[in-house]
C-alpha cells in the first residue's frame, strides 16, 4: 500500500514533467532547438496565477464566498497565466530566436540560455526573492482502502490534465491544417515554405502552445511545492527537458512517457534509497537508457550517411 | 526588351489547341551574383498562361538557380519578375507559392514521415482559413474545410491514380511515386505556373513516356503553364512548346523545338566546337 502511494505521487509528478517536457519537445522537433527558458516561463505562469487568486480573493469576491465563485476565480486565474505565458512565449520567440534562425545552434543555445537568466532576475526585481506562499488550486485528499491509501486532489487532478492535454494535443497534430504544418516544417523547412506554408508563423504557433502549457505546469507545480519564487521553474526545467530526451526528443509521445517514468523513479528513488540521491539516481538512469537507446526510448535514430 | 518563347505548331505531336500566349510569368533582365560569380546573368523569358516550356542546358548552367529565384530561395540581385504582371519583388517563398508559383525538386523533398493525403493537404494550407482555436476546439468549420481537403487531394491523387495510397507514409512509397506525389503537391497549392526541376530523373522509358501524358493533362485540365528543367532532350522536344538553352548563366538560344535542334550555339555548347579541319 505504501508502494502505491509512492507510486501516485511518481505518477502525478511525473504528469508535470510530461506537460513541460512537451514545449521542449515540439520547440525541438519544429525550430530544432533546445528553449532553455521554457522552464522560466513555468515560473512566470506561476506568479501570474498567484496574483491573479491573491487579487480575485483579495478584492473581487467577499468574505465569505461560495465555492463556484472560488471555482471561477481559479480557472480565470489560470486562463490569465495562459494568456500572459502565450504572449510572453511569442515575443521571446520573436524577439530572441527568430533573428537567429540561420544562426548556428550554438548561438541559439546560449540565447536560451540568457533568455532564462534574464527572465529569473527580472521576477526578481518584480516579484522580489523572497518566496511567495501559493495556495493550491484545489486541496483535500480521496481516502481509499480504510485510510490506508490517500491521494491529493491535486494528484487526481494533475493526471487528469495531463491525460486531456496529451490526447487534445495528438489530436491537433495528426489533424489540424497547423499540426499537419507542424510536421512538414519539422522535416524540411525550406520545402514546406515552397509549398505556401508560413515557416515563422507556425513557429511561433508551437511556441504560443508550448508556453500555454507551461502556464498550466506553472500552476500544477505551484500547488504541490507551494513556495513560489523566481528560481522555481529552473529545477523542474531541466527535469523536464530531462524527461523530453529520456523518451526521445522530438517525439510527443515520448515526451509523455519520459515525464511519466522520471516522476516515478524519482518519487520511488526518494522512497526507498535517499531523498538525497533522488536526482542523481535519475540522471544515471538517462545515461544508461541514453547508451542503451541513443535517440531515447521513442526517438527515431537516423544513421548519419557517409 | 524581351521576346516571348514561341510556342510549337506542329499537329504530329500535339493535338491542336488553343495555347494561351499572354505572359503569367516575365523575367526581365533577372540576374544574381554569389560573391563575384554571375550564376545567372540577364534572364528573360516569358511564359504563356497555358504553355509548356523548358529550360535546357549544361550542368551547372544555373537552371535550379533560375527555379530558386523565381521562388525566392534566392532574392535577385538585378531585374524584375512579374507573376501575373504583378512584381514579385520583396516576397517571400511561402508568399509567392501563395501568387501562383509551385515547384517540385530535383532530389524529391516529400514530407517523408507524413501520409500520402497529408502531404497534399499541407499544401493547401493557405487555402484554409480556419484557425488554430477552431483546431483545437474542432468547430464545424473546421470539419468542413478538412473535409473539401480530403476530396480535393483525393480528387488529385486520383489523376495518377494515386487514391490507394493516400494512407501510406511518402518515404515508402516506391521511387516514381514519389516524383508523382511531389507534382500532386506542387499542384495542391493552386498554381498558376508549374515549375518541375528534372521530373523524369531516375525514370525509364515508360516512365518517362506516361510522366510526358501526365505532364499535358496537367496543363489541359488545370490550365496552367508548365516550365520544367530536364536533361531527357525526347520528352523536352515532344512536349515542350517553347525552349530556352543557358549555358555558363546565360540564355543562349530561345525558339521552338526545331529551332533549338538547329542551332549552332546549342550544339557547340552540348558538344564542344567542331574542329576546323
Amino acid at each position: 500500500m505504501e508502494f502505491l502511494s509512492y507510486l501516485v505521487t511518481g505518477i502525478s509528478l511525473g504528469s508535470i514533467y510530461a506537460i513541460i517536457a512537451l514545449g521542449y519537445t515540439m520547440v525541438y522537433g519544429i525550430a530544432k532547438m533546445l528553449n532553455f527558458a521554457h522552464g522560466d516561463v513555468i515560473m512566470v505562469g506561476g506568479y501570474v496565477a498567484f496574483y491573479a487568486t491573491s487579487f480575485a480573493t483579495g478584492s473581487l469576491l467577499g468574505e465569505d464566498p461560495s465555492d463556484g465563485a472560488v471555482l471561477l476565480a481559479t480557472l480565470g486565474s489560470v486562463l490569465l497565466a495562459m494568456l500572459v505565458c502565450t504572449a510572453l512565449g511569442v515575443v521571446i520567440e520573436g524577439l530572441a530566436y527568430k533573428p537567429l534562425r540561420s544562426a548556428p545552434s550554438l548561438a541559439v543555445l546560449i540565447t536560451a540560455i540568457g533568455v532564462s537568466y534574464f527572465l529569473q532576475n527580472a521576477a526578481q526585481l518584480i516579484f522580489g526573492a523572497a518566496p511567495k506562499n501559493f495556495t493550491p488550486v484545489v486541496s483535500g485528499q480521496l481516502t481509499l482502502f480504510g485510510g490506508q491509501l490517500r491521494i491529493s486532489y491535486i494528484a487526481l487532478l494533475t493526471v487528469a490534465t495531463c491525460l486531456v492535454i496529451m490526447a487534445a494535443l495528438t489530436t491537433f497534430i495528426n489533424k489540424s491544417k497547423l499540426g499537419k504544418a507542424m510536421r512538414a516544417c519539422s522535416e524540411d523547412k525550406g520545402a514546406a515554405q515552397l509549398m505556401g506554408i508560413n515557416v515563422n508563423g507556425t513557429i511561433s504557433m508551437t511556441f504560443a502552445i508550448g508556453s500555454a502549457l507551461a502556464a498550466i505546469a506553472g500552476v500544477l507545480l505551484c500547488s504541490y511545492s507551494p513556495l513560489l519564487q523566481p528560481t522555481t521553474g529552473s529545477m523542474p526545467g531541466i527535469k523536464a527537458f530531462t524527461a523530453a530526451v529520456f523518451g526521445g526528443i522530438g517525439s510527443v509521445p515520448g515526451a509523455f512517457l519520459g515525464g511519466l517514468l522520471l516522476g516515478i523513479i524519482e518519487s520511488l528513488a526518494q522512497a526507498y534509497i535517499s531523498t538525497q540521491l533522488s536526482n542523481t539516481i535519475m540522471f544515471a538512469v538517462l545515461i544508461v537508457v541514453l547508451l542503451v537507446k541513443p535517440a531515447g526510448l521513442l526517438g527515431k535514430y537516423v544513421p548519419e550517411k557517409v | 526588351m524581351f521576346s516571348r518563347l514561341i510556342p510549337v505548331r506542329s499537329p504530329n505531336m500535339l493535338p491542336d489547341r488553343d495555347i494561351d500566349k499572354s505572359p503569367i510569368l516575365e523575367c526581365i533582365g533577372v540576374g544574381i551574383n554569389f560573391g563575384g560569380l554571375a550564376a545567372v546573368e540577364d534572364f528573360n523569358i516569358a511564359i504563356g498562361r497555358t504553355e509548356i516550356s523548358g529550360l535546357i542546358g549544361p550542368n551547372g548552367a544555373g537552371k535550379t538557380t533560375v527555379f530558386n529565384l523565381l521562388t525566392k530561395v534566392y532574392q535577385p540581385t538585378k531585374g524584375t519578375i512579374l507573376l501575373d504582371g504583378k512584381d514579385t519583388h520583396g516576397m517571400t517563398t511561402a508568399q509567392v507559392n501563395r501568387a501562383g508559383i509551385a515547384r517540385t525538386f530535383q532530389n524529391i523533398r516529400l514530407f517523408g514521415n507524413l501520409t500520402v493525403e497529408e502531404n497534399v493537404t499541407v499544401a493547401m494550407d493557405a487555402q484554409m482559413t480556419y484557425n488554430t482555436l477552431s483546431g483545437i476546439l474542432r468547430l464545424p468549420k473546421f470539419w468542413k474545410e478538412e473535409r473539401v481537403a480530403h476530396e480535393r487531394a483525393m480528387e488529385l491523387l486520383g489523376l495518377f491514380n494515386m487514391q490507394d495510397m493516400a494512407g501510406v507514409k511518402a518515404s515508402s512509397l516506391p521511387y516514381g511515386a514519389q516524383r508523382r506525389l511531389e507534382i500532386v503537391r506542387a499542384l495542391a497549392t493552386n498554381p498558376s505556373l508549374l515549375l518541375l526541376d528534372e521530373p523524369a530523373a531516375g525514370m525509364n522509358p515508360s516512365e518517362t513516356a506516361e510522366l510526358m501524358e501526365n505532364i499535358r493533362k496537367i496543363r489541359d485540365v488545370f490550365q496552367i503553364a508548365v516550365l520544367l528543367i530536364e536533361h531527357d532532350m525526347s520528352l523536352v522536344m515532344n512536349i515542350c512548346e517553347g525552349i530556352a538553352v543557358l549555358n555558363f548563366g546565360r540564355i543562349i538560344a530561345k525558339g521552338t523545338p526545331a529551332d533549338i535542334q538547329s542551332d549552332p550555339a546549342v550544339i557547340e555548347a552540348y558538344l564542344g566546337k567542331r574542329k576546323e579541319a
